[in-house]
């Protein structure tokens, strides 16, 4: 029982991250149409803004210690953080300790500037292109921005640690009367769970309750009637592209302390949540949610030593043989509509 | 001639003429001046053409007629590279049973993807293509490590039993690949003043199954049966509804492509026994989508161009560096020569990548048609002044853009 909790508690994190990168490509999808490949891209910018940010944050001049030496017996070069010399170094210190959670404030606008020129300069284009057209445009976007990473970040992963309170790990099992350190749970990944559900929560609540989301949800289901009562929809759905990159970005700020981020993080997703959208059925937000932590807790129980005894290697391909099995038993997909990308 | 007409026997001999005189049309520097580091005569390179000019010429008989994307065609090139090494560890280094076994066992396993993927079509189907892919690639890497021998990649030793062969020459080193008794690797250099050209044995035979495997392709797209995975193509409703079933003939072409990139593959590891999983990850299934389409998917010659294309500017890019950009600019004033350099920098190199990621967007979005698109619009400009009422000259090669299955 333990160890299955412990497995359900771990697949919370990768499956939020599934469910977050999924939820934006289907409301790509569900809104204009397009097959975007370029979305996973647009997590690993979000993770980049991160280490941007905590690049920015850490700009330090050099001072010379009078009072220490160095191995040499030269004075020592010390480093000091421009934030730490204005705010002080308390201040200044925890502003650096902040720097992912601070992110998202520098992420969100960035993201949606990035959304707005990919729609209108590139996608726009496209809307009644083939869908295979649309795959191979954003998949050369893809490369492009990933390539643009590389050179600019280098090829390696560059470690972006949590703030040190979120530091250590939360003892799930004293709390249902386990002995101590059976089920564990890093901290931060509680966080990026709360965090996702907090956000696929909003978009939820922004579709339902709001005149706006009330608009696109409109448009979703017949865009041509919604045009025709004088809305301009198009805008709209700009705006949606909008939101669905900067979603795909936060996702990746947040992401950034759970895996170094590098410049390939975001094909390596973006495969597993294309998986994800078809599982859940193109076109459903719920299924998107619904499909992306079911799959993470899916591959962190296939990932247990007793089931990769019985059947080896299926920690590695659970996703697909899952994704498979849906395909060919529910056409649509988990929730799918019909009428969505029928043949 | 060959069952073929006579405007597609032109297209077959500009081919051949091509593929045969490749040592000389890739080499049109002189060794040593300062342009010769635009020479791809070597026959690594020219090998690595023809080699993906055939994957690309599969890929097309698939994507090009029926309209299908796979994004997974490369699980198909790893595993007949996989089954071409096991053959050269247990057989002979003979290539002929090495490649027939691969093309059996590529084709044997794309039935059974094919048979799963083509229930479904659209985005369906390339994610089911793409699953399958990552799932073979994954495991190679992982639980069939006895068979590929995990992230090290499959390899000859010495200790292989080459049951009809021998496992260790005389010399004491592994065996080579040959082609009953001639070996892969022999070149033979042909030296005329200041050029040095290279006639190599793995190179000739991968041409001659490149120029078969064309003419092959040639075949089915004249074909009935390439008529109606045209029809497949541009409207497969109608296809049902005239009361014949799609599928056979989808599952065929699939597994004709399927074979194609195990020939592929095959060959890869009869020119370099080895072979790794990186060979089928869904990277390597985008390759061969790009080649395709940045040479004309639908068209009999654009495959082969598009690789051609791809391979020879990713060797030559990626040979460039700063010093080379720095000889190249020499003749601007040193602070703008800097300047230019500091933009080119990041596209070539190492920066390759970047440059083919744009390259291929600007493709997709002016020239849907691919390079044989680009040829034909510059044909046309100047055929307009010469004739302005010729027609378009054969409207069969040059399909119209139909509409997709997935629509």
């Amino acid at each position: 029982m333990d160890a299955v909790l412990l497995q359900i508690l771990n697949g919370l994190d990768k499956g939020s991250a599934y469910a977050l990168i999924a939820l934006g490509l289907t409301l790509i999808f569900g809104t204009l149409g397009v097959v975007n490949f370029a979305h996973g891209a647009l997590f690993m910018l979000g993770a980049f803004c991160a280490v941007t940010l905590s690049r920015i944050l850490t700009l330090s001049f050099e001072t010379i210690d009078e009072t220490k030496v160095d191995f040499l017996g030269n004075p020592l070069k010390v480093k000091t953080p421009y934030v730490e010399s204005w705010f002080g170094p308390e201040t200044g210190g925890a502003i650096i300790d902040w720097a992912v959670p601070l992110s998202i404030l520098f992420a969100i606008p960035v993201m949606i500037t990035i959304g707005f020129i990919m729609e209108r300069g590139l996608i726009k284009h496209f809307y009644k292109r083939p869908h295979a057209d649309q795959i191979l445009v954003t998949f050369g976007l893809a490369i492009v921005l990933q390539e643009l990473i590389k050179y600019f970040f280098g090829a390696n992963p560059i470690p972006t640690p949590a703030p040190d309170v979120f530091k250590g790990s939360f003892d799930f099992g004293v709390l249902l009367g386990y002995d101590p350190n059976v089920i564990i749970y890093p901290y931060w990944r509680m966080v990026y769970f709360l965090f996702s559900t907090i956000i696929i929560g909003g978009v939820f609540a922004f579709l339902q309750f709001t005149t706006f989301g009330m608009v696109v949800r409109a448009g979703m289901a017949d865009r041509e009637t919604v045009g025709l009562l004088g809305i301009n929809i198009d805008k709209r759905f700009t705006f949606m592209f909008g939101l669905a990159a900067a979603v795909a970005g936060i996702a990746g700020v947040m992401y950034a302390p759970i895996n170094s981020p590098n410049y390939h993080m975001g094909m390596d997703f973006l495969v597993l949540s294309f998986v994800v959208v078809v599982v859940g059925g193109m076109g459903s937000l719920p299924g998107a949610v619904l499909a992306g932590f079911m799959l993470g807790i899916l591959e962190s129980f296939a990932s247990m030593n007793w089931i990769k005894d019985i059947i080896p290697g299926i920690d590695q391909i659970i996703i697909y043989v899952v994704a498979i099995i849906i395909l060919l038993t529910r056409p649509r997909g988990l929730m799918g509509r019909k009428g969505v990308m029928e043949d | 001639m060959l069952g073929i007409s006579k405007k597609d026997m032109t297209i077959l001999l500009v081919v051949i003429v091509l593929a045969l005189c490749a040592p000389f049309i890739l080499n049109p520097f002189p060794t040593g001046s300062a342009m010769a580091q635009f020479n791809a005569g070597y026959p690594d390179l020219m090998q690595r053409f023809v080699i993906f000019g055939i994957f690309a010429i599969g890929f097309n008989i698939l994507f090009g007629l029926t309209g299908y994307l796979s994004f997974g065609h490369a699980a198909f090139l790893g595993v007949g590279s996989y089954s071409a090494v096991w053959m050269f560890k247990l057989l002979s280094m003979n290539v002929v049973p090495a490649i027939l076994l691969s093309m059996i066992v590529a084709g044997l396993f794309s039935v059974l993807i094919g048979y799963v993927s083509l229930r479904r079509s659209g985005i369906y189907f390339s994610i089911l293509t793409l699953a399958f892919a990552q799932m073979s690639f994954n495991l190679a890497y992982s639980v069939l490590t006895p068979i590929t021998n995990g992230e090290t990649g499959l390899q000859l030793t010495l200790s292989d039993k080459r049951y009809l062969g021998q496992s260790v020459t005389e010399s004491g080193s592994i065996p080579v690949t040959n082609f009953f008794g001639l070996e892969m690797r022999s070149t033979y250099d042909l030296a005329v003043g200041g050029w040095n050209f290279q006639f190599n044995a793995g190179y000739y035979l991968c041409a001659i199954i490149m120029i078969v495997a064309f003419y092959v392709s040639m075949r089915i797209f004249r074909s009935p049966f390439g008529l109606m995975l045209r029809a497949v193509k541009s409207n497969q409703q109608r296809l049902n509804y005239t009361g014949i079933n799609p599928k056979p003939y989808t599952l065929a072409a699939f597994v004709i492509s399927g074979i194609y990139a195990g020939l592929a593959g095959g060959l890869m590891a009869s020119m370099d026994p080895l072979a790794g999983a990186e060979r089928m990850q869904w990277t390597a299934s985008g390759e061969v989508v790009l080649m395709t389409i940045l040479g004309g998917a639908g068209t009999l010659i654009g495959p082969v161009l598009g690789a051609g294309f791809i391979k020879y500017f990713e060797n030559i890019f990626s040979k460039i560096n700063d010093t080379v950009l720095h000889q190249w600019f020499a003749f601007m004033p040193d602070g703008l020569e800097d300047v230019v350099v500091f933009i080119v920098h990041p596209f070539v190199g190492k920066g390759w990548h970047l440059t083919l990621g744009i390259l291929f967007m600007l493709v997709v979005t002016f020239l849907p048609g691919g390079l044989v698109e680009g040829g034909q619009r510059i044909a046309k400009l100047f055929k307009r002044e010469k004739a302005p009422a010729v027609p378009p000259s054969d409207p069969e090669h040059h399909p119209k853009e139909t509409p997709h299955v997935a629509e």
